[in-house]
């Protein structure tokens, strides 16, 4: 059976800024990041849809200890994102100093661009995640 | 099904970067495992391993075939098990679904690391291979990031004030370092013991809002079980431990499992599964080796293995309910926070605990009087594998 949104294109959508995922056209719920079967009822049957990149914080941490390659980043933020869409998604938040993230960043309103992680040698070429932003 | 009961455990010192091999750290735990059983290695008729970075740590593959010809278990099946940190309780299991089934009537099962030895950079990087490499890794998650942002959603989620909620964090590890430190076996065995919360507190912070001292450390060490079926086990010893229950379970990226954070669903169903195995309750546990990677941890897997009702496992820990001497004893090793957590092996250092524990063989001081029943609880990764069992008296 065909893979119907590889991490490969969902990977080239998102460094042009657009978030995509899969509805599911049995039990509409929408799948992200990208998988063979529907997160909610496992249906094979969904198409690709592009979402909106906006949402709201449900949690976040700012990381002190990185792994090894990428202690340069250190401290940076990173959150999940209930998107307007409904499911949750990983990224980092710029707007902030990451020394002053605190418990008031939950709830706080926010929309996507995107950041590129070139990759190191463990990880089969580049990453790129969202990059969240306050959205005033 | 066959009863199957663990007769002989071994283990190592868990500890700081050492110089054996690991082939050398198992051999040392599965011969110790083996002559408390009264048995030769030729015994031995197949070895169930979690190992998951000996090919970082010191280049090592396949090291379940060298350690088998290595202890005198020539030519038997060696197998190897790879569920991050919850690897040697998968290993146990599966040893324990084959001597049930009756193929085989004694194995061996455990597990090896050498986490510390890898260094904190490096073993940092490997066990965020844990998470999704591709859609959470480009994100710079790490291990510490990950229970960090479920302490926080746990604060949020539980309305608990996070001033709060870190004090009664700090009271975790400050009990977990308690009985580490007069574990002969323990990583920070002789230190710690009298940690005060402000020390806690005011520790340098990982992943906020989480220090130091909410963090297990990376250990190296082996754990070494032999499992027998209930035939054998009456032949070969006076005090068996069944295992009476077992569970297992998986789950998705973190963000996947949005419908049950900060609950780990995967140790709900695993749990169960256990508990309806064994014919037993939450309430019929006596001591708990549960799965402390970071103080939050603790309460979630408390709470999700039954023994607290959601978000107040912080109270109980506080009032002294997870301690000797109250609901149910949790982590009298002290736990991966001050036992320690090489990665592999720490599922069967879990049970090799129990064992010791319900045969009342642990030093006075954290021995849980007349403990009959135990449980061990192992979460690998972002909860992508947990693992649950049950253990009981056999006598």
């Amino acid at each position: 059976m065909e893979y119907k949104l590889t991490f490969k294109d969902f990977n080239e959508a998102l460094k042009q800024n657009k978030l995509l995922g899969l509805k599911c056209q049995d039990c509409s719920a929408i799948t992200v990041p990208p998988k063979m079967a529907c997160r909610s009822c496992t249906s094979t049957n969904m198409e690709i849809v592009q979402l909106e990149g906006k949402g709201k914080i449900k949690t976040f941490t700012t990381i002190f200890v990185a792994a090894e390659g990428r202690e340069g980043e250190a401290p940076y933020v990173v959150v999940l994102v209930e998107l307007d869409e409904g499911p949750w998604v990983m990224g980092n938040l710029i707007s902030i100093d990451p020394d002053e993230a605190t418990m008031e960043l939950i709830g706080k309103k926010v929309r996507m661009g995107h950041k590129v992680f070139p990759g190191d040698k463990y990880s089969a070429g580049e990453g790129v995640r969202p990059l969240f932003s306050f959205d005033v | 099904m066959r009863k199957v009961a663990v007769i002989g455990v071994g283990e190592t010192q868990f500890g700081a970067a050492q110089e054996n091999t690991e082939v050398e750290l198992f051999a040392e735990a599965a011969m110790d495992a083996i002559g408390e059983s009264n048995l030769k290695a030729k015994d031995i008729q197949a070895l169930f391993l979690g190992n998951v970075l000996g090919d970082f740590s010191e280049g090592q593959g396949m090291v379940q075939a060298f350690i088998a010809e290595n202890i005198g278990a020539h030519n038997i099946p060696a197998n190897k098990y790879e569920g991050a940190c919850a690897s040697g309780s998968m290993a146990v299991r599966d040893a324990f679904m084959w001597v049930a089934s009756g193929f085989y009537d004694i194995v061996l099962a455990g597990g090896v690391e050498r986490a510390a030895t890898m260094g904190t950079a490096l073993a940092t990087r490997t066990f965020a291979m844990f998470s999704d490499s591709r859609y959470e890794y480009p994100s710079g998650l790490t291990f510490p990031g990950l229970f960090a942002i479920l302490t926080h959603l746990y604060s949020a989620h539980y309305g608990i004030p996070l001033e709060k909620l870190r004090e009664q964090l700090a009271k975790v590890s400050i009990q977990s370092y308690k009985h580490g430190s007069i574990n002969p076996k323990a990583h920070f065995y002789g230190k710690y013991g009298g940690l005060a919360v402000d020390k806690v507190l005011g520790g340098f912070v990982v992943a906020s809002p989480l220090t130091l001292h909410d963090c297990c450390p990376f250990s190296d060490g082996a754990a070494a079980l032999v499992l027998a079926s209930e035939e054998m086990a009456k032949k070969l010893t006076d005090k068996p431990v069944y295992i009476t229950g077992i569970g297992q379970a998986s789950s998705g990226p973190l963000v996947n499992q949005q419908d049950y954070l900060p609950r780990i669903r995967a140790r709900e169903i695993s749990s169960e599964q256990a508990y309806k195995m064994a014919g037993l309750t939450p309430d019929d546990i006596d001591v708990c080796e549960l799965h402390d990677c970071f103080s939050t941890a603790s309460l979630i897997a408390a709470e999700s293995l039954g023994f607290f009702e959601f978000g107040t496992s912080g109270d109980a820990w506080e009032k002294g309910e997870a301690d000797i001497g109250g609901k149910v004893a949790i982590n009298p090793s002290g736990g991966l926070k001050a036992k320690g957590h090489p990665i592999g092996a720490t599922g069967a250092g879990q049970v090799y605990e129990t064992v010791k524990q319900l045969r009342g063989e642990v030093e006075p001081e954290r021995q849980v009087e007349g403990a009959k029943t135990g449980m061990t609880d192992t979460l690998g990764g972002n909860g992508g594998t947990i693992c649950n069992t049950i253990l009981q008296r056999g006598w």
